[in-house]
């Protein structure tokens, strides 16, 4: 199929700047007086209001400095779990031989196929019990147990495209696997490991089902949960803060995508290749 | 190989069995967090099964009625709605969205400039595409008075009230779907990547036109990608929640047009507390999605080509 470059250009460009708009008139919106949102068409505002920011920052319960606080924790000790216990479980699978390891392994792809609603129930049973409920770590503690096997096949996949001489000569001089995974595996591993804290930091991120559901006190909100009650409240007015607090929640998305877009698309294209 | 393998002179037997066994011992730890986090997995899995032949409200033991949860799903009306409503999103916007997908990732294919600019632009949208602002977004662009509605004024049309109007509230939803093609279309990209030119070159000196050539070379070089897009498309199109929560306000609203199967699930689960009915729920969905998955893998003999 060889259609002309400008044509292709033509049709990429009409396409891209569809999948652009609503961002864009988002932004637009962010800087519009409230009142003007739906009445100014076009995306470059008539009138200027860069108050949306600062009003919208204390418009709700608690400043949106808190939530994006607490979006940050949240998100910072996901990625230190899912990094440290992943990363084990892959070296374990990739790298070393030991009895029962195909039928782990198998277990393991297994869940990456079970849909969560089914352990919902039983979970959240367990949480309560634990006296979890209203606290982060129901949120946190499964990263650290390496709950999420699309990370840990992910790693696997990339340590086993590593040189068998490599562990061979590290047994050669010493090393056990412990030493092994640490300087030599795991060193190796960083772009696998970059992509699997890109991938944990904008889906955790993003995340809002869990947080509704273990979260009842607005002060431990997290980005998502703050921004729902901006609908809920539903100020004529407040367009403008609504879609400037908006904004806010995705820009972090959108700067990790561009400083890491290398390793997004290398990890999300190799998943599906297998 | 055969021959050697039969000639037992060279190693003897249990020198690899010990050394295999030396390895099980920190294999295991390694796998230690995972192990545990493995508790979290299979207990809760039977423990959901078991609830689902309960009555289950948390502060009361679970309480044996045998199939009646399963009874009631059958005579649920709000159930079949949210049953429908999950099937149709899923039937219309999968299919559209893989097909935008392989669009735009062969038109990228052929090798143009400014390709990583374009690659992003398309991208970026799924990975916003189930954060709560899109959602928000969406509920104002589709507004009464919304840019779409705005933007069909200008060819004379006037638009539905697309949020609050129940025959096209889900229709908004479809289209943020569509709108989130990006991350398909990369898997497509990089799998396009791997077809060899020759086979097109030839293809070519053969007289194979464009569209013989994508239907005889790309589509079976192509179709275990494919596959693997369609399957996990299904899977997650048929969990949607936080599209349908935020839309209309936690309602499923208007008139049950966005319930999904899901929100249906957490309003029953959570907020009513029929935990036992929930894990019923959460069952039927598990099994529907598996037996689709394998008619899916049966129907795949079919029309999935390995080239090797």
């Amino acid at each position: 199929m060889t259609t002309r470059p400008w044509a292709r250009h033509v049709v990429l460009c009409l396409v891209g700047a569809l999948m652009m708009y609503p961002l864009l008139w988002l932004l637009s919106s962010s800087v519009k007086p409230g009142a003007t949102v739906f009445t100014q068409p076009g995306l470059w505002p008539e009138s200027w209001d860069l108050t949306n920011y600062p009003a919208g920052w204390v418009a709700l319960e608690h400043p949106f400095s808190l939530y994006l606080a607490n979006s940050l924790v949240i998100v910072v000790l996901s990625i230190v779990g899912n990094l440290i216990s992943c990363s084990l479980a892959a070296y374990g699978f990739a790298r070393l031989r030991f009895t029962g390891r195909r039928l782990f392994f198998t277990l393991m792809l297994g869940t990456m196929m079970l849909p969560g609603h089914v352990l919902l129930v039983p979970q959240y049973v367990v949480f309560a019990k634990l006296g979890w409920l209203n606290t982060y770590y129901p949120l946190l503690v499964p990263n650290f147990l390496a709950t999420n096997a699309f990370y840990i096949f992910l790693m696997v996949q990339f340590m086993r495209a590593l040189p068998t001489e490599l562990d061979d000569a590290a047994r050669i001089d010493g090393c056990g696997p412990f030493r092994t995974f640490w300087k030599i595996i795991m060193p190796l591993s960083l772009p696998a490991f970059a992509t699997t804290a890109i991938f944990t930091f904008i889906s955790v991120w993003n995340e809002f089902f869990g947080p509704l559901l273990y979260l009842t006190d607005s002060e431990l909100y997290t980005v998502p949960l703050a921004l729902r009650q901006f609908v809920d409240s539903e100020g004529q007015s407040a367009w403008g803060q609504m879609f400037a607090m908006s904004f806010v929640s995705l820009a972090p998305v959108i700067g990790f995508f561009i400083a890491g877009q290398k390793y997004l698309v290398k990890g999300i294209a190799t998943t599906g290749l297998k | 190989m055969s021959v050697l393998q039969q000639t037992p002179v060279a190693v003897p037997a249990p020198a690899p069995r010990k050394r295999y066994r030396r390895q099980d011992r920190s294999g295991y730890l390694f796998l230690l967090p995972w192990f545990a986090g493995m508790l979290f997995t299979i207990i809760p899995f039977f423990a959901s099964l078991y609830l689902a032949f309960t009555d289950y409200n948390l502060l009361n033991p679970p309480e044996w009625i045998g199939l009646a949860n399963f009874r009631e799903m059958l005579a649920d009306e709000r159930l079949m709605r949210s049953l429908r409503v999950t099937v149709i999103y899923t039937v219309v916007s999968v299919p559209l969205s893989l097909a935008a997908a392989l669009g735009v990732a062969m038109v990228l294919q052929q090798g143009i400039r400014g390709l990583p600019v374009y690659r992003a632009i398309f991208y970026l949208p799924s990975l916003l595409g189930s954060s709560v602002a899109v959602v928000i977004l969406w509920r104002y662009l589709f507004g009464v008075d919304g840019v779409i509605n705005k933007g069909l004024a200008w060819f004379g049309i006037t638009g539905p009230a697309w949020t609050t109007d129940p025959s096209h509230a889900l229709t908004t939803l479809i289209i943020l779907h569509v709108w989130t093609f990006g991350s398909p279309m990369v898997i497509f990209l990089a799998g396009l990547r791997q077809i060899p030119a020759a086979y097109y070159e030839a293809a070519a000196v053969d007289g194979a036109g464009p569209w013989r050539r994508f239907r005889s070379v790309t589509l079976p070089l192509l179709s275990p990608i494919i596959f693997f897009n369609l399957v996990q498309s299904l899977i997650a199109s048929l969990q949607t929640f936080t599209q349908g929560f935020v839309m209309s306000g936690g309602t499923g609203g208007p008139a049950d047009s966005t319930l999904f199967y899901n929100l249906y699930l957490y309003l029953r689960g959570f907020t009513q507390f029929d935990m036992g009915y929930a894990s019923a729920m959460a069952w039927v969905l598990f099994v529907l999605i598996a037996l689709l998955t394998a008619v899916n893998f049966l129907a795949a003999r079919w029309w999935v080509f390995y080239d090797d």
